[in-house]
């Protein structure tokens, strides 16, 4: 039976432990004529320990199986792959592998003309079967040995509530750990796919080279074929957009943090913050649309008017939304900080007989700085992440250049139009974009690492 | 040349950390005594005095609907020290803070009555705050110095209020406050470390010289020395004692025994009324009111 | 000068500052203001055109010999679906102008229906079988030509040559026009129809759809793991350099921009666990991986928010530690995980780059039936859409973006109405 079924089974098995164990448990107690009350804890517990060992090592096991069947099966295919199939590259074996399973999902292996094909196929449909079989008998042994032993443990003396609580803690530690394994999933497979990448492309090539054109030739001999994979300009085109954004939105993200918390009016503040919630919560596919249907077209032609030559895809476009979309971010960030300058230090500046903006001046922004500079960072760890905006409305080609009325590239558009493309995963542009990820992971890591250090260390002194 | 009054309003609605909260409960019984407060009550003793620098009369002040002052009437005499006793949340502090105009910044805090400082009004539309508290200066209870070096910590009023026309008068002033806070000999040497670097008692005298590097002419202190050990809290009563040569000193203080030490006259605050006002030692050992005896000897705060 | 004067003499242009000052700090607000007011009245008005869909009145003859159908076999559902429909729109076009003889003529004058109109007289026929044979009227799509040139009024002055429609279409369109043969009609396709080449008859549902089991997935995922997580670092976990870790990973993640979680998608889930690709399975998966961080800090929060008055009074009665959690930590704090769970979901509908990872810019035309059919969301719909030359489908992908914005606002107004309702100060 398929795999939704199977679940079904296994909850009718858990049910049925529960209701079996409680059972289980007065029987226990009734037939040496005690009370419930002799029972260590309540039957509802040694009901829930049948019904967890009924139900968990089945439902592992049914996870595992279903995550690791397609790669085994991959492989016992290629294995057993007749000899002519022998030193294909891994593009054609998975290919080799794709045409099969959609053979196999036909489900009729004598239509097929092929022999060997039609026996691969055969072969393929056959191991399906066993694995259905095998899985099914093997989850419902599991669940049934698993009830079985928990049932055997039923006594009026054991101590079921302690059993669910340490099986419950164990399960809690398991979902705190996702994070971990996220993280470790992401620095594992980006790693290695770019390792595969850089025995491809030497890593100097990639880090310092000034070129990035990712043309791979299709056969040898095709024209245009070495690609050059140099970063350096997708790095400056990052940043040159990164820093039109903070440019735009550090200013007036601080200005409007500082107003809202020392001049606004209650009711003012009531209209402002929401609204900010509002242009944060934007998706920012909507503001690439923006940037590239209005915004861009605008400085394009403003820009004309003044004689300026304007690329449709300027890195000023894609820079000033990107601002925008990180005003409100940087005002939050610029406000908590703020708020965080004991009112000690404001009393003592008015109390001299300060005004209100040479206190916030002279004494909270000084005060308040290392937050802030926290808070930039961790914008422009942000900015350089963000990959709609750009995709949208900034250039495809690498362009080394910090003109911000031309048109340039950036590591995220790149790992867009490396993925996004017809291509096979294993070709050195596909990695590419592995590449580039580690890259883009590795230094929003160190900038966010940095930035709340920063802004931790800063607390720690208010504190 | 009307200067325009800043808006008083701050967007923070805070009541001040001390223990004014207690105030609200105003009309219940104070412990130990019988007395039951009336809403028109006399104070005790001498308010008033000849020639004050500064005058109060009938001050009340308001949290929102909840009162925390009534009728206060008192003087400060010039070149004098003045000390604000009273048990916990009986108001010394909210009344200390009209003094300076510093309640404006709490905004649901309200000030009636009339506040003179040298017989001009410092509620008043064209009184400027800005001015009023360049002339009278607080010293809060916690130290706060400002993340900036000991130079500038005491540079920064001068600065502000434009005392100094070049850098060697700047110098000068800095020196001088230093030295009148008692603090030079300690810090010549390190001007130009941060101010939050000192101990506690010197980072409190290096707010006292900040304070006076604006020249003004009054001085609040609110509990100057309760979060210092008693070897700094002396250095800081002996201190106050010199500075009352030249400027006129209010203190709020928890302690009674500070009191006597340091000041000329004594006014005992209960629940937001001005009991008895008066020399203190007469105050402390023949106070007039029960209220202020049931204090004094330690029945009541 | 005595103190006083030399304070007063600075004072006029401190305050100056101070009016500068403060009215920086109003402007950068109003500038926050205007940019969102821009950005959505653009949008609103670039959609408005979306949301009404010229019709055509035809006069319709199903005449069997021109549909293909043998006039002695019975009329079943397969003998319709295989009948040619796209000549009989034509002919009834050509009928209303009997004058153009010319074949380029014709093809332009037929070119004014849309492709769709053939489905729409086909869904007639099997509706009614007595119409055949029959002629009747019948309100039919425009193409989308005809719509954005009606609706545009700037196109009308263009030259031929500027504009997609050819002069003798415009001289047709105003015949039809002064014969009443010209409806505007509110676009219901767009909410009931998927994706399709031709804008006229490109619609939303496939997307909606997609992002709904894609959500499905998401909230699925991410709820129970979120919260038994946010359980056990406040409650149980104790403190050591194991779960700090564990705490500083969280942090990071919520930091990581959105598409590595598309490439691990992409790496793990569909190149090694065999996930179908662009299934919303898969979306939701990797979706639910990047929400984990904020809803974990809003649980934890809300955890944190629960007295310990009600702790102890627990495990006084007797609870234990776990059962103190369970019964009664967990359930006061419900409001606040809800709430930062909507508001994860929020954020989780409109991320459009780690869905491109993926596999989600196919162009799908089905409606997805299951979590394991090829779907696309919402907003890689807009993005598929924005990148079309049509510009037709400019006011399609404004529409969707505010169909997009709908939900999302949908979405925090419940959140923040859960909030106000159901969470206590304590």
């Amino acid at each position: 039976m398929n795999s939704t079924t199977l679940l079904l089974v296994l909850l009718a098995l858990v049910a049925f432990g529960y209701f079996f164990g409680r059972n289980r448990s007065l029987a226990a107690v009734h037939s040496r004529g005690g009370h419930r009350r002799d029972l260590h804890s309540l039957p509802e517990y040694y009901g829930y320990m049948a019904a967890l060992w009924a139900g968990l090592p089945a439902l592992l096991l049914l996870l595992a199986w279903s995550a690791l069947e397609p790669t085994t099966l991959n492989h016992l295919l290629v294995a057993h792959f007749p000899a002519t199939y022998q030193g294909m590259s891994s593009n054609d074996i998975g290919l080799a592998l794709n045409s099969l399973h959609l053979e196999a999902g036909q489900g009729n292996p004598a239509d097929i003309a092929d022999p060997a094909q039609r026996q691969q196929v055969a072969y393929l449909l056959h191991l399906q079967e066993t694995s259905r079989l095998l899985k099914t008998a093997l989850v419902v042994v599991l669940s049934l040995a698993g009830l079985a032993w928990a049932v055997s443990r039923i006594s009026p003396r054991f101590r079921a509530r302690n059993a669910v609580e340490r099986i419950i803690r164990y399960i809690l530690i398991a979902a705190s750990s996702v994070a971990i394994l996220t993280t470790v999933g992401i620095v594992l497979s980006v790693l290695f796919e770019s390792l595969r990448f850089f025995a491809k492309v030497p890593i100097t090539e990639f880090l310092f080279g000034l070129e990035w054109s990712p043309q791979i030739a299709i056969r040898a001999g095709q024209v245009g074929s070495d690609g050059a994979f140099g970063i350096i300009p997708l790095f400056v085109g990052t940043l040159l957009i990164a820093l039109i954004a903070l440019a735009l939105a550090v200013p007036i993200g601080l200005m409007t943090a500082i107003y809202l918390s020392e001049y606004a009016s209650p009711r003012f503040r009531a209209i402002a913050k929401p609204t900010l919630e509002v242009l944060a919560g934007i998706p920012t596919v909507v503001y690439g649309f923006f940037a590239a249907l209005t915004v861009a077209p605008a400085i394009r032609a403003f820009g004309e008017s003044l004689g300026l030559e304007v690329s449709s895809e300027s890195a000023l476009a894609a820079g000033i939304v990107m601002g925008v979309m990180i005003i409100p971010f940087m005002s939050s960030l610029s406000e908590d900080v703020i708020s965080a300058v004991p009112r000690a230090m404001r009393d003592g500046s008015l109390g001299m007989g300060a005004t209100r903006s040479e206190t916030i001046r002279l004494v909270l922004l000084p005060a308040a700085l290392p937050g802030i500079v926290g808070g930039i960072l961790l914008a422009a760890s942000r900015a350089i992440g963000e990959t709609m905006i750009v995709v949208m409305a900034a250039g495809l080609t690498a362009n080394l250049t910090l003109n911000p009325l031309e048109a340039v590239t950036t590591v995220t558009v790149q790992i867009v139009t490396l993925l996004t493309g017809d291509q096979e995963f294993d070709s050195a542009k596909t990695l590419a974009a592995f590449a580039l990820a580690l890259m883009l992971f590795i230094t929003t890591l160190i900038l966010n690492v940095i930035a709340l250090h920063v802004v931790r260390r800063y607390r720690e002194q208010y504190e | 040349m009307m200067s325009e009054q800043p808006t008083t309003a701050a967007t923070r609605v805070r009541v001040p950390e001390d223990d004014d909260d207690a105030l609200l409960s105003v009309g219940a019984t104070p412990q130990g005594g019988a007395v039951e407060p009336e809403n028109g009550y006399t104070t005790v003793g001498e308010p008033f005095v000849d020639q004050p620098k500064m005058q109060t009369r009938d001050v009340n002040v308001f949290y929102a609907d909840k009162q925390a002052i009534f009728d206060v009437n008192l003087d400060f005499a010039a070149n004098e020290v003045l000390a604000l006793i009273g048990p916990s949340g009986c108001g010394k502090s909210t009344y200390l803070r009209c003094l300076n105009r510093m309640n404006d910044t709490i905004p649901i805090c309200r000030v009636a009555g009339e506040l003179l400082l040298d017989d001009e009004d410092i509620y008043a539309k064209s009184m400027d705050p800005v001015l009023l508290r360049a002339r009278v200066g607080m010293v809060f209870q916690k130290p706060n110095p400002f993340p900036k070096s000991v130079y500038d910590n005491v540079a920064y009023g001068p600065r502000l209020h434009g005392l100094a026309a070049n850098k060697s008068e700047l110098d000068e002033i800095v020196e001088t406050s230093l030295k009148r806070a008692g603090l030079w000999n300690e810090v010549k040497d390190r001007l130009a470390e941060p101010g939050t670097g000192l101990s506690g008692g010197q980072q409190q005298r290096l707010c006292i010289a900040r304070t006076i590097a604006v020249n003004p002419e009054v001085i609040l202190m609110d509990e100057p020395a309760s979060a210092l050990d008693p070897i700094a809290t002396a250095v800081i009563e002996e201190l106050i004692d010199e500075l009352r040569q030249k400027y006129t000193i209010a203190i709020v203080t928890h302690s009674m025994q500070q009191a006597a030490r340091v000041s000329q006259r004594t006014a005992y605050f209960h629940l937001g009324k001005l009991i008895e006002v008066g020399d203190t030692d007469r105050v402390f050992t023949n106070p007039r009111h029960q209220l202020t005896e049931n204090y004094i000897t330690g029945r009541i705060g | 000068m005595t103190n006083t004067e030399k304070v007063k003499r600075g004072l006029a242009k401190r305050y100056r500052k101070e009016r500068r000052f403060r009215a920086m700090g109003l402007i950068a607000v109003l500038l926050g203001f205007a940019f969102l007011i821009v950005l959505l009245s653009d949008i609103t008005i670039k959609a408005l055109p979306a949301f009404h869909q010229t019709y055509l009145k035809l006069d319709i003859n199903l005449d069997p010999e021109v549909l293909g159908l043998a006039p002695g076999r019975p009329l079943d559902e397969k003998a319709i679906l295989h009948a040619d429909f796209r000549s009989v729109v034509r002919r009834s076009m050509y009928a209303l102008f009997p004058e153009v003889r010319k074949r380029r003529d014709k093809r332009k004058l037929a070119a004014l229906v849309s492709t769709g109109a053939q489905y729409q007289v086909r869904d007639r026929l099997l509706r009614d079988h007595a119409l055949l044979g029959q002629t009747f009227s019948m309100w039919v799509l425009a193409d989308d030509d005809v719509d954005t040139y009606l609706n545009t009024r700037s196109l009308r002055d263009l030259k031929q040559s500027e504009r997609r429609l050819r002069d003798n279409q415009v001289a047709w369109l105003e015949t039809l026009k002064q014969e009443g043969r010209i409806e505007s009609r509110f676009n219901w396709l767009f909410f009931s129809s998927a994706d399709s080449r031709e804008p006229e008859l490109a619609g939303i549902l496939g997307a909606v759809v997609g992002s709904f089991y894609t959500l499905l997935v998401t909230i699925g995922l991410a709820f129970p793991l979120s919260l038994a997580a946010a359980v056990y670092l406040e409650e149980f976990a104790p403190r050591n350099r194991w779960v700090d870790f564990i705490e500083v990973n969280i942090n990071n993640l919520a930091a990581v921009p959105s598409i590595v979680f598309g490439l691990l998608g992409l790496a793990v889930f569909i190149n090694f666990f065999g996930v179908p690709r662009s299934s919303p399975l898969v979306g939701g998966m990797v979706l639910a991986l990047m929400t984990l961080p904020t809803i974990i800090i809003a649980a934890r929060a809300a955890l944190k928010a629960v007295p310990p008055s009600i702790r102890e009074a627990a495990l006084g009665l007797g609870a234990s530690h776990t059962q103190m959690v369970f019964h009664h930590v967990v359930p006061l704090a419900m409001p606040g995980v809800l709430t930062g769970t909507i508001i994860g979901m929020a954020q989780a509908l409109g991320e459009t780059a780690p869905l491109l990872m993926i596999g989600m810019v196919a162009f799908i035309v089905d409606i997805p039936q299951g979590f394991t059919d090829s779907a696309t969301v919402l907003p890689v719909q807009i993005y598929l859409w924005a990148d079309s030359p049509e510009r037709a489908f400019v006011a399609k992908t404004s529409a969707a973006i505010l169909v997009l914005l709908g939900f999302l606002v949908l979405m925090n107004g419940i959140a923040i109405l859960l909030r106000k309702r159901f969470e206590r100060k304590w």
